[in-house]
């Protein structure tokens, strides 16, 4: 499984990477999700994959010595998930915003309008 | 020592609220600074001259070993009394010159700021306090050069100083970090037991180079002269003070306080010799070229400078009691004269000496500081710097090596300067009266007390030389050259040196006579200075506002993918780099096997939906699409131990799918803006990005990993912090403060979503109103 995941993650990338590189803003908020996917995967896939063994100190004392899930990655990835639904959230908003002030959302129309 | 620093820098602050309450009575007190120091170094000559050596140590930052480590000694003294003596005049007598300036009250500040930072300079042991203090006085050098900052050639010229003298500084500091770390101390006083190692040391050739350029920038030595004459822009307190009388003298201080350190091989002699005498010679020629008081007094400063470096490359006692009693002479008369300058300017609205002629009846006490200056300037018996004139021809005539050649560029120099003495201090005064833009009237007593008091003082000291010559001159020349200086005296009998006196009296009222003739050849000059280094400074300046300009607007063109593209190329060659290098491609194992059939279909599904998400023509199904891969992730989470994840994305990528479809569905199509060209190289550049990826990713899961924290989390989950879900713990107890900080950034999230869609419903008036503000 880990060469399949491998694979997804890369294609998770590209596709942030060539809707980043895209004018409309949409299509950029869209990469940036993709980004943030992509990235959680990376942190969870370099924790190590292993099945049907979540975390529990099930024992009343300590976790089970003999679990190799390691539970950090998993809470920086909490976070991140989180986080990015803020940044999210926000980013949408500020969009909104601008396509009904400016009536696009073609970035290059910003750009051009710095100009003028 | 440090009360006088925070003495200094404290008046500093304080003078312009002094002067905003007090403003007739603050140029007084205000001066009381200066000479509060001046008698309070004052009372350090007895012990000084004893031959005591006062060391004062304060420790400011022990870690990097910068302490605040203050000398006394004959040199430090000698530069202190003259920083401060002239300062109470300066002070005074900016008082009566920039009278009623708006302003005023900056100036004072300014020029006490420099003061001080002057004091640390030529007091400090520590060599990197004095950089520090060094610096400093080219800041307060570049404030009160743009003093006048409405004028374009006072920021132009302002800003030249800074940049050649800051140039030489960084030179500097680099030369005192490799010289501090060869000698294993940064306090003067301990690296004069290693100046054998030092000199000795493979790296003694770089600190000479770099010590070098800090010294000659600052000190205007050829070939970066140019900026002294240019800074003639401030007012002319400022360029009697700092241009003349000190700053400028802190690169001559430097070679002789690191002289018992760095000199005594060839390259230090020949580079200070050689280039103090190209200084000399062309300072004293160019200032014949010039109408403008103030400019001739510039380039003859430039050549009293170069005099100096000259001496203290020849070395040994005789040159170094010359080049120490030059100093302080040297400080008397071209500071008196300045202020005789700018007396004149001030009276009668004109520095241009082709206008200006009889003066001495209207201004009787002014004529008196100048013809006094002017005495000591072209070395006339009895004063002072009749003195020190035959010193540097005794150096001169006595040198080892060819004193011929020596003896004439000195010669010559002098002449050169008798000329110039009679062109600023006598040509004024006599001839007759000719009409000036202002009427002079009689100068205040703020104008004439200066220049009188400094050149009394030349004369007094030149009938009793021994006044200075135990006190201080023997002090420093046992601090510069750790031999007994020579006694000075005033009348050494009829001797050939005598002899050279007056030939140079002579030749320099025959130049005089022919500077005429001179200035009318400044045509050819001008087609000179075409090639001179201040050409090469202003094609440097221009080519760098080139560059930086053109690669701004290279990297920085506003739009987005541009940076992306260059983040992005050089991630990809670093990572492949990084791989190829370190050989890490061997951790590449490519194994199939173990794939279960479920996870092969999620794994094509997720594919379709990216393809989809990308390609789809409405936003709404390329959103549904994202949706789509992100319940994927969630399934992955699931299978692989992690249910937190699995239902923390689960709800999330709900929520965002639904915020999504709620916003934008107002653009329901999109645009293709790009051409067809741009989307296939930016597809080809995002599979290159999602291969490199790949391939990182393989190869990370290969390598042996360890995480030496999470043993701790999971041994006191439940011990300490008493729960059993590990994550949850990490994320509520061990790094709990961290999780704290994610909320404060979701609640601004959530307040600037909030704020951003506030004027949803109408209320277009109100945004278009805040645009337009």
């Amino acid at each position: 499984m880990e060469i399949l995941l491998a694979i997804v993650i890369g294609l998770l990338y590209a596709a942030g990477v060539y809707l980043l590189l895209r004018r409309s803003i949409v299509k950029l908020i869209l990469g940036i999700m993709f980004f943030s996917h992509a990235t959680n995967l990376l942190i969870f896939v370099s924790g190590g994959l292993h099945k049907g063994q979540p975390q529990f100190a099930n024992d009343g004392i300590n976790a089970v010595s003999s679990n190799p899930t390691d539970p950090l990655p998993q809470a920086l990835i909490l976070t991140a998930i989180v986080i990015g639904f803020g940044i999210t959230a926000f980013f949408l908003a500020l969009m909104y915003r601008f396509y009904q002030v400016t009536g696009t959302e073609d970035l290059d129309d910003l750009k051009e309008g710095e100009n003028k | 020592m440090l009360n006088i620093i925070f003495i200094g820098f404290l008046a500093a602050i304080a003078a312009p609220f002094i002067h905003k309450y007090l403003p007739k009575i603050s140029g007084l007190l205000l001066t009381l600074v200066p000479l509060g120091i001046f008698v309070y170094l004052a009372n350090m000559i007895a012990p000084v001259s004893k031959g005591e050596v006062l060391l004062l140590s304060y420790t400011w930052f022990p870690s990097m070993s910068v302490n605040i480590n203050f000398v006394v000694d004959g040199l430090s003294l000698t530069f202190a009394l003259i920083i401060s003596g002239i300062g109470a005049i300066i002070v005074f007598y900016a008082s009566g010159y920039l009278h009623g300036h708006k302003k005023l009250a900056r100036f004072y500040g300014y020029l006490l700021f420099f003061m001080t930072s002057m004091l640390g300079v030529v007091m400090s042991d520590n060599i990197l306090a004095l950089f520090i203090f060094w610096e400093l006085t080219s800041i307060s050098s570049y404030l009160l050069i743009g003093f006048n900052h409405e004028s374009e050639r006072s920021r132009y010229a302002a800003l030249q100083a800074l940049l050649v003298t800051g140039g030489g500084g960084l030179a500097l500091m680099a030369g005192l970090i490799i010289m501090g770390s060869v000698g294993g101390s940064y306090n003067i006083s301990e690296l004069l037991s290693q100046s054998s190692i030092i000199v000795g040391h493979s790296l003694y050739l770089p600190i000479l180079i770099l010590v070098l350029l800090g010294a000659f920038t600052k000190s205007a030595q050829f070939p970066f002269h140019f900026w002294l004459p240019n800074a003639m822009e401030a007012p002319t307190p400022v360029s009697a003070y700092l241009h003349s009388a000190t700053m400028v003298k802190a690169g001559v201080f430097l070679l002789a306080r690191l002289s018992p350190i760095l000199s005594g091989t060839d390259v230090w002699h020949i580079t200070l010799t050689v280039f103090g005498g190209i200084t000399m010679l062309m300072g004293a020629s160019m200032a014949i070229g010039q109408n403008d008081l103030k400019r001739i007094l510039a380039y003859t400063t430039v050549s009293a400078l170069g005099i100096m470096v000259f001496l203290i490359g020849l070395g040994g006692p005789y040159a170094i009691t010359a080049a120490i009693t030059f100093l302080v002479v040297h400080s008397m008369y071209k500071g008196g004269l300045f202020l005789v300058a700018g007396a004149i300017d001030h009276e009668t609205g004109t520095r241009d000496i082709r206008i200006l002629g009889g003066l001495k009846a209207h201004l009787p006490l002014i004529f008196l500081g100048a013809i006094l200056a002017a005495f000591s300037y072209s070395g006339i018996p009895p004063f002072l710097g009749f003195v020190a004139k035959e010193l540097i021809y005794e150096t001169t005539a006595h040198f080892a090596l060819h004193p011929i050649i020596l003896t004439v560029v000195a010669v010559l120099t002098n002449m050169f300067l008798v000329a110039t003495a009679i062109m600023v201090g006598v040509k004024p005064f006599f001839g007759k009266y000719l009409e000036t833009p202002k009427h002079p009237h009689h100068a205040p007593l703020t104008l004439w007390l200066g220049p009188v008091l400094l050149g009394v003082l030349g004369l007094a000291l030149g009938v009793v030389p021994s006044w200075i010559s135990k006190g201080l001159i023997s002090p420093s020349v046992d601090a510069i050259a750790q031999t007994e200086g020579i006694k000075l005296a005033l009348w050494h009998g009829f001797t050939p040196i005598l002899l050279l006196s007056l030939l140079t009296l002579a030749g320099g009222v025959g130049l005089y006579y022919l500077s005429d003739a001179i200035k009318r050849k400044q045509a050819f000059f001008d087609k000179l200075a075409a090639f001179g280094p201040e050409e090469g400074y202003k094609a440097l300046l221009k080519g760098l506002v080139t560059f930086s300009s053109k690669q701004t607007n290279f990297f920085q063109n506003g739009y987005l993918r541009h940076y992306f593209y260059w983040i992005l190329t050089t991630f990809m060659l670093l990572v492949l780099f990084t791989i190829y290098d370190k050989e890490l491609y061997s951790f590449l194992k490519v194994d199939f096997s173990g794939i279960y059939f479920y996870e092969a279909l999620l794994v094509i599904i997720m594919l379709l939906a990216t393809y989809s998400a990308i390609r789809s023509k409405t936003v709404l199904s390329s959103v549904a699409s994202v949706g789509v891969v992100g319940y994927g992730i969630a399934l992955i989470f699931s299978f692989f131990s992690a249910p937190d994840l699995a239902l923390t994305q689960f709800s999330i990528e709900t929520l965002t799918v639904i915020l999504l479809v709620l916003i934008v569905y107002k653009v329901p199509k999109f645009n293709d803006y790009s051409p067809v060209k741009n989307r296939r190289r930016d597809a080809v550049l995002s599979i290159a990005a999602g291969l490199t990826i790949t391939l990182l990713v393989m190869l990370v899961l290969n390598m042996p990993a360890e995480s030496s924290i999470s043993s701790y989390f999971l041994e006191n989950s439940y011990v300490k912090a008493h729960g059993r879900n590990v994550v949850n713990v990490i994320l509520v107890d061990f790094r709990g403060l961290d999780t704290m900080g994610e909320i404060t950034v979701l609640s601004l999230a959530a307040i600037g979503v909030y704020t951003l869609l506030r004027f949803r419903n109408g209320n277009k008036k109100s945004v278009e109103e805040n645009m337009n503000d």
